[in-house]
Protein backbone atom coordinates (compact mmCIF):
# COMPACT_ATOMS: atom_id res chain seq x y z
CA UNK A 1 0.00 0.00 0.00
CA UNK A 2 1.35 3.43 -0.92
CA UNK A 3 1.26 6.74 0.82
CA UNK A 4 -1.63 8.81 -0.43
CA UNK A 5 -0.57 12.01 1.29
CA UNK A 6 -1.14 14.88 -1.13
CA UNK A 7 1.62 17.21 -2.18
CA UNK A 8 0.82 20.67 -0.85
CA UNK A 9 0.58 23.83 -2.98
CA UNK A 10 1.33 26.85 -0.81
CA UNK A 11 0.96 30.48 -1.90
CA UNK A 12 3.41 32.77 -0.17
CA UNK A 13 2.47 36.32 0.74
CA UNK A 14 5.15 38.84 1.63
CA UNK A 15 3.67 41.41 3.99
CA UNK A 16 5.12 44.78 4.85
CA UNK A 17 3.36 46.93 7.43
CA UNK A 18 0.10 45.07 6.85
CA UNK A 19 0.12 45.07 3.03
CA UNK A 20 1.24 42.34 0.63
CA UNK A 21 4.14 42.75 -1.76
CA UNK A 22 6.09 40.49 -4.06
CA UNK A 23 9.79 40.94 -4.23
CA UNK A 24 11.83 40.07 -7.26
CA UNK A 25 15.17 38.92 -5.86
CA UNK A 26 14.21 40.84 -2.71
CA UNK A 27 14.31 44.18 -4.55
CA UNK A 28 11.73 46.60 -5.99
CA UNK A 29 8.77 45.29 -4.01
CA UNK A 30 5.42 46.44 -5.32
CA UNK A 31 2.26 46.71 -3.25
CA UNK A 32 -0.52 44.41 -4.43
CA UNK A 33 -3.07 44.16 -1.69
CA UNK A 34 -4.67 43.24 1.57
CA UNK A 35 -3.26 40.00 3.04
CA UNK A 36 -6.54 38.97 4.66
CA UNK A 37 -8.42 39.32 1.34
CA UNK A 38 -5.69 37.50 -0.52
CA UNK A 39 -5.65 34.69 2.06
CA UNK A 40 -9.42 34.27 1.68
CA UNK A 41 -9.10 34.27 -2.10
CA UNK A 42 -6.46 31.53 -2.01
CA UNK A 43 -8.36 29.54 0.64
CA UNK A 44 -11.43 29.50 -1.60
CA UNK A 45 -9.28 28.73 -4.65
CA UNK A 46 -7.89 25.53 -3.12
CA UNK A 47 -4.61 26.50 -1.48
CA UNK A 48 -3.50 23.74 0.90
CA UNK A 49 -1.75 26.11 3.26
CA UNK A 50 -0.58 29.72 3.24
CA UNK A 51 2.78 31.18 4.19
CA UNK A 52 3.16 34.79 5.33
CA UNK A 53 6.53 36.49 5.45
CA UNK A 54 6.57 39.67 7.46
CA UNK A 55 9.18 41.90 5.85
CA UNK A 56 8.33 44.89 8.00
CA UNK A 57 11.67 46.47 8.76
CA UNK A 58 10.93 48.03 12.10
CA UNK A 59 10.37 45.83 15.14
CA UNK A 60 7.98 48.45 16.59
CA UNK A 61 5.49 47.83 13.79
CA UNK A 62 5.25 44.06 14.37
CA UNK A 63 1.89 44.46 16.09
CA UNK A 64 0.40 45.25 12.68
CA UNK A 65 1.32 41.71 11.58
CA UNK A 66 -0.18 40.17 14.72
CA UNK A 67 -3.43 41.93 13.87
CA UNK A 68 -3.25 40.52 10.31
CA UNK A 69 -2.66 37.01 11.72
CA UNK A 70 -5.68 37.32 14.00
CA UNK A 71 -7.93 38.41 11.12
CA UNK A 72 -6.61 35.65 8.84
CA UNK A 73 -7.31 33.05 11.53
CA UNK A 74 -10.94 34.17 11.71
CA UNK A 75 -11.28 34.01 7.94
CA UNK A 76 -9.62 30.83 6.68
CA UNK A 77 -9.69 27.29 8.05
CA UNK A 78 -6.54 25.75 6.68
CA UNK A 79 -3.07 25.88 8.25
CA UNK A 80 -0.92 28.94 7.79
CA UNK A 81 2.53 29.88 8.96
CA UNK A 82 4.21 33.17 9.72
CA UNK A 83 7.88 33.96 9.29
CA UNK A 84 10.10 36.99 9.11
CA UNK A 85 11.58 38.76 12.08
CA UNK A 86 10.87 35.91 14.53
CA UNK A 87 13.72 36.21 17.03
CA UNK A 88 12.47 35.05 20.43
CA UNK A 89 10.10 32.61 22.09
CA UNK A 90 7.80 35.57 22.78
CA UNK A 91 7.72 36.40 19.04
CA UNK A 92 6.71 32.77 18.39
CA UNK A 93 4.07 32.80 21.11
CA UNK A 94 2.54 36.03 19.75
CA UNK A 95 1.91 34.64 16.26
CA UNK A 96 0.81 31.19 17.46
CA UNK A 97 -1.66 32.65 19.96
CA UNK A 98 -2.97 34.98 17.26
CA UNK A 99 -3.95 31.83 15.34
CA UNK A 100 -1.05 30.76 13.11
CA UNK A 101 -0.49 27.00 12.90
CA UNK A 102 3.27 27.27 12.49
CA UNK A 103 6.01 29.79 12.89
CA UNK A 104 9.15 29.88 10.79
CA UNK A 105 12.60 30.94 11.91
CA UNK A 106 15.46 31.66 9.58
CA UNK A 107 18.34 34.00 10.40
CA UNK A 108 17.53 34.00 14.12
CA UNK A 109 18.09 30.22 14.13
CA UNK A 110 21.34 30.56 12.20
CA UNK A 111 22.62 32.95 14.86
CA UNK A 112 21.10 31.02 17.78
CA UNK A 113 20.21 27.41 16.84
CA UNK A 114 18.87 26.79 20.32
CA UNK A 115 15.75 28.84 19.47
CA UNK A 116 14.61 25.77 17.48
CA UNK A 117 14.89 23.49 20.50
CA UNK A 118 13.25 26.04 22.79
CA UNK A 119 10.37 26.61 20.36
CA UNK A 120 9.86 22.87 19.83
CA UNK A 121 9.81 22.23 23.59
CA UNK A 122 7.37 25.07 24.24
CA UNK A 123 4.97 24.64 21.32
CA UNK A 124 5.69 21.23 19.75
CA UNK A 125 7.96 20.28 16.82
CA UNK A 126 5.07 20.55 14.37
CA UNK A 127 4.87 24.31 15.04
CA UNK A 128 8.49 25.04 14.19
CA UNK A 129 9.48 25.51 10.55
CA UNK A 130 13.12 26.14 9.70
CA UNK A 131 13.41 28.62 6.84
CA UNK A 132 16.70 28.23 4.95
CA UNK A 133 18.09 30.66 2.37
CA UNK A 134 20.68 28.82 0.32
CA UNK A 135 23.19 29.68 -2.44
CA UNK A 136 25.20 27.35 -4.65
CA UNK A 137 28.90 27.96 -3.99
CA UNK A 138 30.53 24.75 -5.19
CA UNK A 139 31.91 21.95 -3.03
CA UNK A 140 34.71 22.71 -0.63
CA UNK A 141 36.08 21.32 2.59
CA UNK A 142 33.93 23.71 4.59
CA UNK A 143 30.85 23.35 2.37
CA UNK A 144 30.84 19.65 1.34
CA UNK A 145 27.35 19.77 -0.20
CA UNK A 146 28.26 22.78 -2.33
CA UNK A 147 25.35 24.75 -0.90
CA UNK A 148 25.88 27.46 1.70
CA UNK A 149 23.51 29.14 4.15
CA UNK A 150 23.06 32.87 3.56
CA UNK A 151 21.08 35.54 5.41
CA UNK A 152 20.03 39.14 4.83
CA UNK A 153 18.36 38.31 1.53
CA UNK A 154 21.43 36.49 0.28
CA UNK A 155 23.94 39.24 1.04
CA UNK A 156 25.69 37.56 3.95
CA UNK A 157 27.41 34.15 3.67
CA UNK A 158 27.43 32.25 6.94
CA UNK A 159 30.06 29.59 6.23
CA UNK A 160 27.53 26.85 7.07
CA UNK A 161 26.80 23.84 4.88
CA UNK A 162 23.10 23.71 3.94
CA UNK A 163 22.73 19.94 4.33
CA UNK A 164 24.55 19.88 7.67
CA UNK A 165 22.36 22.73 8.90
CA UNK A 166 19.15 20.97 7.78
CA UNK A 167 20.16 17.81 9.66
CA UNK A 168 21.14 19.79 12.74
CA UNK A 169 17.84 21.70 12.75
CA UNK A 170 15.94 18.43 12.48
CA UNK A 171 17.87 17.04 15.45
CA UNK A 172 17.07 20.21 17.41
CA UNK A 173 13.35 19.67 16.81
CA UNK A 174 12.33 21.49 13.63
CA UNK A 175 9.12 19.93 12.29
CA UNK A 176 9.50 21.06 8.71
CA UNK A 177 11.95 22.85 6.41
CA UNK A 178 11.14 25.63 3.99
CA UNK A 179 14.05 25.53 1.56
CA UNK A 180 14.59 28.68 -0.46
CA UNK A 181 17.14 28.89 -3.25
CA UNK A 182 18.38 32.47 -3.50
CA UNK A 183 19.79 31.60 -6.94
CA UNK A 184 16.36 30.57 -8.25
CA UNK A 185 14.23 33.05 -6.30
CA UNK A 186 12.41 35.49 -8.56
CA UNK A 187 13.75 33.98 -11.80
CA UNK A 188 10.56 32.04 -12.73
CA UNK A 189 12.93 29.54 -14.36
CA UNK A 190 12.10 26.71 -11.99
CA UNK A 191 13.08 25.48 -8.55
CA UNK A 192 16.61 24.40 -7.67
CA UNK A 193 16.02 20.69 -8.19
CA UNK A 194 19.46 19.40 -7.20
CA UNK A 195 19.39 21.29 -3.91
CA UNK A 196 15.80 20.24 -3.13
CA UNK A 197 16.47 16.58 -3.86
CA UNK A 198 19.67 16.69 -1.82
CA UNK A 199 17.96 18.04 1.29
CA UNK A 200 14.60 16.29 1.01
CA UNK A 201 16.06 12.84 0.50
CA UNK A 202 18.36 13.21 3.51
CA UNK A 203 16.03 14.60 6.19
CA UNK A 204 13.05 12.76 7.69
CA UNK A 205 10.86 15.85 8.08
CA UNK A 206 8.79 17.43 5.28
CA UNK A 207 10.47 19.90 2.91
CA UNK A 208 8.72 22.82 1.21
CA UNK A 209 10.55 23.91 -1.94
CA UNK A 210 10.77 27.65 -2.52
CA UNK A 211 12.13 29.98 -5.16
CA UNK A 212 11.85 29.96 -8.93
CA UNK A 213 8.28 28.83 -9.67
CA UNK A 214 6.99 30.30 -12.93
CA UNK A 215 5.15 27.46 -14.67
CA UNK A 216 3.21 24.37 -13.45
CA UNK A 217 5.92 22.15 -14.95
CA UNK A 218 8.30 23.57 -12.35
CA UNK A 219 6.05 22.28 -9.58
CA UNK A 220 5.84 18.86 -11.20
CA UNK A 221 9.62 18.69 -11.41
CA UNK A 222 10.28 19.75 -7.83
CA UNK A 223 7.56 17.50 -6.38
CA UNK A 224 8.68 14.45 -8.40
CA UNK A 225 12.36 14.77 -9.25
CA UNK A 226 13.14 17.18 -6.37
CA UNK A 227 11.23 14.94 -3.90
CA UNK A 228 9.71 17.98 -2.19
CA UNK A 229 6.64 17.47 -0.01
CA UNK A 230 5.19 20.87 -0.86
CA UNK A 231 5.85 23.73 -3.25
CA UNK A 232 5.74 27.43 -2.49
CA UNK A 233 4.35 29.69 -5.20
CA UNK A 234 4.05 33.46 -5.42
CA UNK A 235 4.06 35.64 -8.53
CA UNK A 236 2.69 32.93 -10.84
CA UNK A 237 -0.60 33.15 -8.94
CA UNK A 238 -0.42 36.67 -7.48
CA UNK A 239 -0.57 38.25 -10.93
CA UNK A 240 -3.27 35.90 -12.19
CA UNK A 241 -1.06 34.03 -14.68
CA UNK A 242 -2.31 30.73 -13.23
CA UNK A 243 -5.00 29.73 -10.75
CA UNK A 244 -4.38 27.11 -8.10
CA UNK A 245 -6.94 24.97 -9.92
CA UNK A 246 -4.93 25.24 -13.16
CA UNK A 247 -1.81 24.13 -11.34
CA UNK A 248 -3.52 21.26 -9.53
CA UNK A 249 -5.24 19.97 -12.69
CA UNK A 250 -1.90 19.97 -14.46
CA UNK A 251 -0.20 18.14 -11.59
CA UNK A 252 -3.03 15.63 -11.34
CA UNK A 253 -2.64 14.85 -15.07
CA UNK A 254 1.09 14.43 -14.52
CA UNK A 255 0.51 11.84 -11.81
CA UNK A 256 1.23 14.03 -8.78
CA UNK A 257 -1.13 13.49 -5.84
CA UNK A 258 -2.90 16.76 -5.03
CA UNK A 259 -6.04 17.66 -3.08
CA UNK A 260 -8.75 18.02 -5.70
CA UNK A 261 -11.89 18.99 -3.72
CA UNK A 262 -12.41 21.91 -1.37
CA UNK B 1 -23.32 25.03 24.18
CA UNK B 2 -20.16 23.15 23.29
CA UNK B 3 -17.37 23.10 25.88
CA UNK B 4 -13.85 22.91 24.41
CA UNK B 5 -11.66 21.39 27.09
CA UNK B 6 -8.70 23.60 27.96
CA UNK B 7 -5.75 21.69 29.42
CA UNK B 8 -2.82 23.83 28.23
CA UNK B 9 -2.36 21.63 25.18
CA UNK B 10 -1.68 23.85 22.24
CA UNK B 11 -3.77 26.38 20.42
CA UNK B 12 -7.44 25.71 21.14
CA UNK B 13 -8.65 28.96 19.66
CA UNK B 14 -8.63 27.55 16.13
CA UNK B 15 -11.36 25.04 17.08
CA UNK B 16 -13.35 27.81 18.74
CA UNK B 17 -13.00 30.17 15.77
CA UNK B 18 -14.08 27.45 13.32
CA UNK B 19 -17.21 26.80 15.42
CA UNK B 20 -18.07 30.51 15.62
CA UNK B 21 -17.62 30.72 11.86
CA UNK B 22 -20.44 28.16 11.42
CA UNK B 23 -22.52 29.92 14.11
CA UNK B 24 -22.06 27.32 16.83
CA UNK B 25 -21.79 28.72 20.36
CA UNK B 26 -18.80 27.43 22.29
CA UNK B 27 -16.55 28.13 25.22
CA UNK B 28 -12.93 27.19 25.92
CA UNK B 29 -12.85 26.09 29.54
CA UNK B 30 -11.24 24.00 32.27
CA UNK B 31 -14.19 24.65 34.64
CA UNK B 32 -15.48 21.21 35.61
CA UNK B 33 -19.02 22.45 36.35
CA UNK B 34 -19.23 24.08 32.94
CA UNK B 35 -17.96 20.89 31.29
CA UNK B 36 -20.44 18.75 33.25
CA UNK B 37 -23.33 20.99 32.21
CA UNK B 38 -22.35 21.46 28.55
CA UNK B 39 -24.48 19.67 25.93
CA UNK B 40 -21.43 18.67 23.90
CA UNK B 41 -17.71 18.33 24.53
CA UNK B 42 -14.74 18.78 22.25
CA UNK B 43 -11.45 17.39 23.47
CA UNK B 44 -8.68 18.78 21.23
CA UNK B 45 -4.96 18.94 21.75
CA UNK B 46 -1.57 19.48 20.24
CA UNK B 47 1.63 18.44 21.95
CA UNK B 48 2.96 15.39 23.69
CA UNK B 49 0.91 12.69 25.41
CA UNK B 50 2.90 12.64 28.66
CA UNK B 51 2.58 16.31 29.55
CA UNK B 52 -1.02 16.41 28.32
CA UNK B 53 -2.02 13.59 30.69
CA UNK B 54 -0.24 15.33 33.57
CA UNK B 55 -2.20 18.53 32.91
CA UNK B 56 -5.51 16.66 32.65
CA UNK B 57 -4.96 14.93 35.98
CA UNK B 58 -3.74 18.10 37.69
CA UNK B 59 -6.87 19.96 36.56
CA UNK B 60 -9.21 17.05 37.39
CA UNK B 61 -10.27 16.94 33.75
CA UNK B 62 -9.53 13.22 33.25
CA UNK B 63 -12.60 12.30 35.28
CA UNK B 64 -14.66 15.08 33.68
CA UNK B 65 -13.97 13.56 30.24
CA UNK B 66 -14.83 10.04 31.46
CA UNK B 67 -18.09 11.40 32.96
CA UNK B 68 -18.96 13.17 29.69
CA UNK B 69 -18.47 9.95 27.71
CA UNK B 70 -20.47 7.93 30.27
CA UNK B 71 -23.29 10.50 30.30
CA UNK B 72 -24.13 9.84 26.66
CA UNK B 73 -23.60 13.42 25.46
CA UNK B 74 -21.73 13.83 22.15
CA UNK B 75 -17.96 13.97 22.61
CA UNK B 76 -15.47 14.81 19.83
CA UNK B 77 -11.75 14.10 20.23
CA UNK B 78 -9.23 15.77 17.93
CA UNK B 79 -5.60 14.75 17.26
CA UNK B 80 -3.82 14.35 20.61
CA UNK B 81 -7.28 14.34 22.24
CA UNK B 82 -8.07 11.27 20.16
CA UNK B 83 -4.88 9.47 21.15
CA UNK B 84 -5.37 10.13 24.85
CA UNK B 85 -8.71 8.32 24.80
CA UNK B 86 -6.84 5.02 24.49
CA UNK B 87 -5.11 3.15 27.34
CA UNK B 88 -1.51 4.06 26.70
CA UNK B 89 0.74 5.89 24.27
CA UNK B 90 4.13 4.97 22.85
CA UNK B 91 4.88 8.69 23.12
CA UNK B 92 6.52 9.19 26.54
CA UNK B 93 5.17 5.69 27.42
CA UNK B 94 2.23 7.64 28.83
CA UNK B 95 -0.68 6.01 30.59
CA UNK B 96 -3.81 7.52 29.04
CA UNK B 97 -7.54 7.71 29.81
CA UNK B 98 -8.43 4.15 28.82
CA UNK B 99 -11.88 5.04 27.52
CA UNK B 100 -11.23 2.88 24.46
CA UNK B 101 -9.10 -0.26 24.80
CA UNK B 102 -5.94 -0.11 22.74
CA UNK B 103 -2.76 1.89 22.38
CA UNK B 104 -1.10 4.68 20.46
CA UNK B 105 1.68 3.55 18.11
CA UNK B 106 4.64 5.33 16.50
CA UNK B 107 4.92 5.57 12.70
CA UNK B 108 8.71 5.34 13.08
CA UNK B 109 8.44 1.86 14.63
CA UNK B 110 5.88 0.40 12.25
CA UNK B 111 7.83 1.78 9.25
CA UNK B 112 11.04 0.22 10.61
CA UNK B 113 9.42 -3.15 11.28
CA UNK B 114 7.73 -3.26 7.86
CA UNK B 115 10.82 -1.83 6.12
CA UNK B 116 8.80 1.09 4.73
CA UNK B 117 11.23 3.77 3.55
CA UNK B 118 10.99 7.32 2.28
CA UNK B 119 7.93 8.48 4.22
CA UNK B 120 8.36 11.65 6.23
CA UNK B 121 7.45 11.84 9.90
CA UNK B 122 5.32 13.59 11.03
CA UNK B 123 2.58 12.60 8.61
CA UNK B 124 1.90 16.23 7.72
CA UNK B 125 -0.57 17.50 5.18
CA UNK B 126 -3.81 16.54 3.43
CA UNK B 127 -4.98 12.96 3.11
CA UNK B 128 -8.21 11.06 2.44
CA UNK B 129 -10.22 8.94 4.82
CA UNK B 130 -11.82 5.62 4.01
CA UNK B 131 -15.05 5.32 6.01
CA UNK B 132 -15.71 1.79 7.27
CA UNK B 133 -19.27 2.58 8.27
CA UNK B 134 -21.93 5.26 7.76
CA UNK B 135 -21.65 7.74 10.57
CA UNK B 136 -23.84 10.85 10.99
CA UNK B 137 -20.82 13.04 11.82
CA UNK B 138 -19.37 12.18 8.39
CA UNK B 139 -22.47 12.72 6.27
CA UNK B 140 -22.47 15.12 3.34
CA UNK B 141 -18.80 14.75 2.46
CA UNK B 142 -17.59 14.48 -1.12
CA UNK B 143 -15.91 11.26 -2.19
CA UNK B 144 -12.39 12.63 -2.50
CA UNK B 145 -12.51 15.13 0.35
CA UNK B 146 -9.22 15.43 2.22
CA UNK B 147 -8.34 16.42 5.78
CA UNK B 148 -5.34 18.05 7.41
CA UNK B 149 -3.12 15.78 9.49
CA UNK B 150 -0.01 16.45 11.53
CA UNK B 151 1.14 13.61 13.78
CA UNK B 152 3.91 11.12 14.38
CA UNK B 153 1.74 8.63 16.32
CA UNK B 154 -1.60 6.98 15.53
CA UNK B 155 -4.39 5.34 17.55
CA UNK B 156 -4.96 1.58 17.36
CA UNK B 157 -8.06 0.29 19.18
CA UNK B 158 -8.03 -3.40 20.19
CA UNK B 159 -11.57 -3.76 18.92
CA UNK B 160 -11.45 -3.00 15.20
CA UNK B 161 -15.21 -2.33 15.15
CA UNK B 162 -14.28 0.93 16.90
CA UNK B 163 -12.38 2.05 13.78
CA UNK B 164 -14.70 4.40 11.90
CA UNK B 165 -12.23 5.32 9.14
CA UNK B 166 -8.69 4.56 8.04
CA UNK B 167 -6.12 6.58 6.12
CA UNK B 168 -3.22 5.35 4.00
CA UNK B 169 0.27 6.40 4.96
CA UNK B 170 2.55 3.46 4.39
CA UNK B 171 -0.03 1.47 6.33
CA UNK B 172 -3.80 1.89 6.65
CA UNK B 173 -3.97 3.47 10.10
CA UNK B 174 -7.17 4.32 12.05
CA UNK B 175 -7.85 8.02 11.38
CA UNK B 176 -11.30 8.12 13.01
CA UNK B 177 -12.24 5.99 16.00
CA UNK B 178 -15.23 5.95 18.31
CA UNK B 179 -18.13 4.20 19.96
CA UNK B 180 -21.67 5.23 20.89
CA UNK B 181 -21.60 8.97 21.67
CA UNK B 182 -17.84 9.32 21.18
CA UNK B 183 -16.15 10.13 17.88
CA UNK B 184 -12.49 11.03 17.57
CA UNK B 185 -10.43 12.17 14.58
CA UNK B 186 -6.67 12.00 14.17
CA UNK B 187 -6.89 14.89 11.66
CA UNK B 188 -7.81 18.50 12.43
CA UNK B 189 -11.36 19.30 11.22
CA UNK B 190 -10.81 22.94 12.25
CA UNK B 191 -7.92 23.17 9.76
CA UNK B 192 -9.51 21.09 6.99
CA UNK B 193 -11.41 23.76 5.09
CA UNK B 194 -15.01 23.11 4.06
CA UNK B 195 -14.84 19.35 4.57
CA UNK B 196 -13.68 19.90 8.16
CA UNK B 197 -16.35 22.53 8.79
CA UNK B 198 -18.96 20.02 7.54
CA UNK B 199 -17.81 17.57 10.23
CA UNK B 200 -17.96 20.22 12.95
CA UNK B 201 -21.45 21.25 11.77
CA UNK B 202 -22.60 17.62 11.80
CA UNK B 203 -21.15 17.13 15.28
CA UNK B 204 -22.97 20.21 16.58
CA UNK B 205 -26.29 18.60 15.55
CA UNK B 206 -25.44 14.93 16.23
CA UNK B 207 -27.93 13.07 18.42
CA UNK B 208 -26.34 9.68 19.18
CA UNK B 209 -28.85 7.06 20.20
Amino acid sequence: MGAMLSKRIIPCLDVREGRTTKGIKFKNNVNIGDPVEMALMYYEAGADEIVFYDITASHEKRDIMIDVVRKVAETIFIPFSVGGGIRTLDDMRDVLLAGAEKVSVNSAAVKNPDIIAQGAAAFGNQCIVLGMDVKHVGKSEKIPSGYEIVINGGRKYMGMDALAWALKAQALGAGEICLNSIDADGTKDGYELTLTELISSRVDIPVIASGGAGHPVHLRDVLKQGKADAALIASMVHYGTYTISDIKSYLDNEGVNVRSTW
Amino acid sequence: MIAIIDYDAGNLTSVSRALFHINVENVITNDIKLIDSAQRIIFPGVGAAGSAMQSLIRLGLDDAIRRAVDSGKPVLGICLGTQIILQKSRENQAKCLGIIDGSVRAFSEIFASKKIKGLKIPHMGWNRIDLKTDHPVFSGLKKNDEFYFVHGYYPLPDNLSQVIATTDYGIAFPSVIGMNNLVATQFHPEKSGNSGLTILKNFSKWAPC
